[in-house]
């Protein structure tokens, strides 16, 4: 086909967006084509012949373009290059540039020939819940053959090869006034609101103001309604108090008036890209008052074979022709229930179109838009409807339309003509755009005039007005406008509208013999949702509209079913015999259209992503090693590999180091928190499960803090500085939960206690200093405190000249210190330990070492051993919980039936019969070994380690009735093998602890 | 995105400035008489809550603010804020007479 017969002679205001001098270049699957500056993807590839655009989605049927608008449900494509490729795009809504490159989604090979229309054939076996009812046995074929092939099949468009280049960003704003759509009625509010004095934002998805204004006919101040537009969209833009977004959608709002929207900075400008310009940003705004002026979308008309390419709405008509000069076929016939149909057919006339005939519903009506169209010589049909399509082989081109004589509620067409034409125009009614109004919770009413519902009532401050609000005239759109906008009475401008007659509603054209059944009445077209799906849901029982739709699919399509939704409601209806009122609607969600993933992140990725907490080593380490975990907001060393050395050397060489001279951990990123005042001590009786008003001066203990569930929370060594004032130390990644926690705790229970709460974990730089040199390290570096202080107490004083406070205690099992220095510091006294440590030949350890050395001492980790649902007593840390204590956080749960009763999973050790062979985390025991599962889990590993100082596995695991199995042998079942171990005591090492209190 | 004002500090800010804590008047039995709890009244001050169509009150921190605990009374139903009050404040008077299900039995000597 060659394009050039669709492009029409650019006079008389035919293709006022475009213009005929500036030629641009683009490519459609690889195809080189040629459009005109103003124009969309859409008009341009319609201009070069380019009909077909993608295929649907179950079917694979040919599809083109029904609109202009963001309802679009058919030509969906993918727009740029590899990382810079975008899937899913409305054609009609991209502006062309130069250099653009467009690819079609869901077809194989190619668009003109698809394996996939296959389906089509077999449509009438492929109805809606197909899949479901089809692909069930057996289960196991589901993940594996099933689903990879009907996605493969059904998908959508791909997603960008690789990261995204382009810069995305965000906004915070407020406002009084937020219009939501600058069409006549939004661009009145607008003014009124801002001459009023208020702060405004007015916001359009297109990248001009006016909505239809410009295609449609009537006068406001005697002159077009698009100067009008013109003119006071000038003023918005230069007035102080007013901020005008084209090419931005309002896609949600939620609750207190607070949405978001959807700025298209530079999509159509590479240029703008290149020079720096953000892709996409997202507003978030706040506004005191919304506007609704989103206005409305065209129906369209449901017959047989109404998906056929060459089949749009009667305003998309219109637009083509008047906006771009693209005439969207030879000769076309037009659909109408109302006088809009007639609006079309004379503007295809003037442009020099074929119109063969007007088939109108309606019994014969006068208007001056009908009159106008009989005059100009166009032949019009009353109570006649298109009853089926006539394409050519494969259903690409319309080759006739078939008219048959239309009553309401008359069945099986019976007697049809034949029209030859190119194209269809569908004028269907108007349906207000009203998702706005319901995302955050407003009310819709029926409006039986436009067979529609339209906003009603609603909690927050919100006004819907213009077509949105269903006034389908000027005049009411504008007073509604104004109204809306103004703090004191506006003068209204002078309008001037045509009346129109009587519209109708028609919500499915009978056609002849089996096709009457609706299998080709096509209802949802994205998702290929017939008027015989719909009718099959209702006699399966799906009655409710959303049970309909999900297993319909009905409008959960990119589209959101915005051209479809009323349309299915009416189908529903007719089927089941309610009124359309009662079917109701589906819920509207937002978005309203797409949001890119690039300004729902903004600028949080990268580096950006995730803060990352630096211990004052953090630069020690990043020299010292690659192996990082994440704690938490930190990123702690896992081990520090020597060259050539794997993981689990290191590993293994800093556990043999601690256990045979010393090592160093950096160990600041323990939680530290300050308890302080009269009731300190009372304040931890009550947060503990043990007891701590009974520690001395100078001393540490051990604490287990419960929730209020009796289930261990987190665990940590605790000094008391004063008789008033207490550090507590929390695990790494809970410091700031468990300060939250105290602050909750201190103010909305115990509100009567003297005593504050203050984290200080960045404020101290701590380091664990490990194993039987580690006395000789802190005496070479010189000291004023007595190294030889008890296990678990701690003193504070000078070593190698810093500030420090030295705490007794041991996570290893070693003899063993913890020195805190004011942050500042850290890194030099990591340096002066390290240097005086070099003699007895100090090691640094990174987190694993330490979790093996606890492990192999039996100490828990609060998430490993315990996962939320695990007591003291569970983890064999009855001793912990104090019996003397009238009350302490959980106590009193913890007597509870569920908690108390016998069979709880306890912790236990374990010993792999193979010693070298190590257990994975979180393997299952099993009651009993079977060929095949399911088995019954007696429990799981909480920790499994390769023991270096062992030589042999170990692990712990909490397994049911645990400590009454000692030395039983008991099965964890692996994906591939079983594994056998015996249940042991969990301290394998120095069970005595000798080792620390040296 | 709820909009909250922090009764402490005045503070003005979205949802995410704030942070919510669940229901609130919930009376705490052990700390009042932690010998005599009886295990339906430890599983009800655990566990059950109430989830009315409509007034509710509800326990939030102003976290990026002052840091205080408050108390705050909201419609469900529109999000609507009908009072903020102090952590250890009870709700202005007209409120406790619409409330519902546990909070009407925990207002009703409270009411004077």
């Amino acid at each position: 086909m060659s394009g050039k017969p669709y492009r029409l002679p650019l006079q008389n205001g035919i293709g006022r967006r475009v213009d005929q001098t500036k030629p641009v270049s683009f490519s459609f699957d690889g195809k080189q084509m040629q459009g005109l500056a103003g124009d969309t993807l859409a008009s341009a590839l319609l201009a070069n012949g380019q009909r077909i655009m993608a295929r649907s989605f179950k079917y694979h049927r040919p599809r083109s373009l029904i609109s202009l608008g963001s309802e679009e449900p058919n030509a969906i494509v993918g727009i740029g290059e590899g990382a810079a490729h975008e899937p899913n795009i409305r054609a009609g809504q991209v502006e062309l540039f130069e250099g653009l490159v467009a690819k079609s989604q869901n077809r194989w090979p190619s668009l003109d020939f698809d394996i996939g229309i296959l389906n089509d054939m077999f449509s009438r076996f492929m109805p809606s819940g197909f899949y479901y009812k089809t692909f069930m046995w057996p289960a196991s074929f589901w993940y594996k053959v099933y689903e990879p092939v009907i996605r493969y099949a059904a998908g959508l468009g791909v997603a960008p090869d690789n990261r995204d280049q382009d810069i995305y960003e965000q906004i915070h704003v407020d406002c009084d006034v937020l219009v939501a759509g600058a069409g006549v009625a939004g661009i009145a509010a607008a003014e009124a609101a801002a001459i009023s004095g208020q702060r405004v934002i007015i916001c359009d998805e297109n990248p001009y103001f006016g909505g239809q204004a410009d295609i449609s006919t009537g006068m406001i101040e005697d002159k077009p309604q698009i100067d009008w537009v013109r003119e006071k969209t000038a003023f918005l833009a230069d007035h102080e108090n007013v901020q005008v977004l084209n090419r931005t959608t309002v896609t949600g709002a939620y609750a207190h008036n607070y949405l978001l929207a959807l700025q298209q900075v530079s999509d159509h400008d590479p240029e703008m890209i290149a020079n720096g310009a953000p892709r996409h940003r997202l507003w978030k705004i706040r506004a005191a008052k919304v506007i609704m002026a989103t206005g409305a979308i065209e129906r369209s008309l449901t017959f047989a074979n109404n998906d056929r390419p060459g089949i749009m709405l009667s305003g998309a008509a219109r637009g083509l022709v008047e906006r771009y000069g693209v005439a969207p076929g030879l000769t076309g016939s037009i659909f109408t229930t109302n006088d809009d149909g007639y609006r079309t057919a004379l503007s295809l006339k003037q442009a020099g179109v074929g119109v063969a005939r007007i088939i109108d519903c309606r019994q014969q009506t006068e208007s001056e838009a009908v009159n106008a169209a009989i005059a100009a010589g166009i032949e019009v049909q009353f109570e006649a409807a298109i009853s089926n399509v006539e394409t050519s082989r494969g259903g690409k081109s319309i080759e006739a339309v078939k008219v048959a004589p239309y009553q309401k509620n008359r069945g099986r067409v019976t007697d049809e003509t034949r029209i030859a034409c190119d194209f269809v125009a569908v004028a269907g009614g108007f349906n207000p755009v009203v998702n706005l109004w319901c995302h955050n919770g407003g009310k819709l009413k029926f409006d039986s005039g436009l067979s529609s519902f339209v906003p009603d009532s609603h909690h927050d401050n919100i006004v819907a007005v213009g077509s949105a609000n269903g006034a389908m005239d000027l005049a009411t759109c504008i007073d509604q406008g104004y109204a809306a906008g103004e703090t004191s009475k506006f003068k209204r401008p002078k309008t001037s509208t045509v009346k129109e007659a009587k519209a109708e509603s028609l919500w499915f054209s009978p056609a002849s013999g089996s096709d009457n059944e609706g299998i080709h009445h096509f209802i949802d077209f994205q998702h290929d949702v017939k008027a015989s799906d719909l009718e099959l849901a209702q006699r399966e029982g799906y009655e409710s509209v959303e049970h309909t739709k999900r297993y319909t699919t009905l409008g959960m399509a990119t589209d959101q079913g915005k051209n479809s939704n009323i349309n299915a409601m009416a189908v529903i209806a007719l089927a089941t015999g309610k009124k359309l009122e009662q079917v109701g609607t589906t819920t509207f969600r937002p978005p309203y259209t797409p949001i890119s993933f690039g300004a729902i992140a903004g600028t949080s990725a990268g580096k950006l992503f995730h803060p990352v907490r630096e211990t004052s080593v953090y630069g020690w380490h990043l020299k010292n090693t690659n192996v990082f975990e994440p704690v938490g907001d930190w990123r702690r060393p896992y081990c520090y590999p020597k060259p050539g050395e794997s993981k689990q050397d290191a590993i293994n060489r800093e556990i043999l180091n601690v256990r045979e001279n010393v090592g160093i951990l950096d160990a600041s990123t323990l939680g530290k928190i300050e308890i302080k005042g009269p009731d300190a001590a009372k304040l931890l009786d009550l947060v503990y499960s043990n007891m701590f008003s009974t520690l001395k001066v100078g001393h540490c203990r051990y604490g287990l803090m419960l929730n209020e569930l009796g289930f261990i929370s987190d665990d940590g060594v605790t000094a008391r500085l004063a008789e008033d004032h207490f550090l507590i130390h929390t695990t790494s990644g809970a410091s700031d939960r468990i300060a939250a926690w105290l602050e909750e705790w201190l103010q909305t229970e115990w509100f009567d206690l003297d005593v504050f709460v203050t984290p200080v974990t960045e404020q101290w730089a701590q380091f664990a200093i490990a194993g039987p040199n580690a006395r000789k390290v802190l005496e070479h570096m010189g000291t004023d405190i007595d190294l030889s202080l008890p296990f678990m107490t701690m003193a504070s004083g000078n070593i190698g000249g810093f500030p420090v406070r030295l705490f007794r205690i041991s996570f290893s099992g070693e003899l063993s210190y913890e020195l805190a220095t004011p942050a500042g510091y850290g890194q030099s006294l990591w340096d002066a330990i390290m240097t005086a440590g070099s003699k007895f030949d100090i090691g640094v350890y990174g987190t694993e070492a330490l979790h093996v050395l606890r492990a192999e001492k039996g100490f828990i980790v609060v998430g490993d051993e315990t996962d939320g649902t695990v007591t003291p007593h569970d983890v064999g840390m009855s001793w912990a919980v104090s019996r003397k204590k009238p009350d302490f956080i959980g106590k009193r749960s913890l007597q509870q039936p569920f908690l108390a009763a016998e069979g709880r999973k306890q912790l236990v050790g374990l010993y792999t019969i193979d010693p070298d062979e190590v257990l994975p985390d979180g393997a299952h025991a099993v009651r009993e070994v079977k060929q095949s599962p399911p088995m019954q889990t007696i429990g799981h590993v909480t920790s499994s380690y390769w023991s270096p100082t062992l030589k042999r596995s170990i692990a712990m695991a909490l397994i049911e009735n645990g400590r009454a199995r000692m030395g039983e042998t008991i099965s964890f079942q692996l994906e591939d093998r079983t594994v056998k171990a015996e249940i042991v005591d969990p301290v394998f090492y120095d069970k005595q602890g000798d080792r620390q209190n040296v | 995105m709820l909009l909250i004002k922090c009764p402490v500090c005045g503070v003005e800010g979205e949802e995410c400035d704030f942070h919510y804590g669940g229901q609130a008047h919930i009376a705490r039995p052990a700390s009042t008489d932690p010998e005599n709890i009886s295990n339906e009244q430890q599983r009800d001050y655990l566990f059950m809550r109430h989830n009315p169509k409509g007034l509710h009150f509800e326990r939030w921190r102003c976290d990026r603010g002052c840091g205080k605990w408050f108390h705050a009374a909201r419609d469900t139903t529109t999000h609507e804020f009908k009072a903020y009050y102090g952590i250890t404040e009870l709700p202005p008077k007209q409120l406790m007479q619409q409330a519902t299900g546990s909070w009407a039995e925990y207002f009703a000597d409270k009411i004077k």
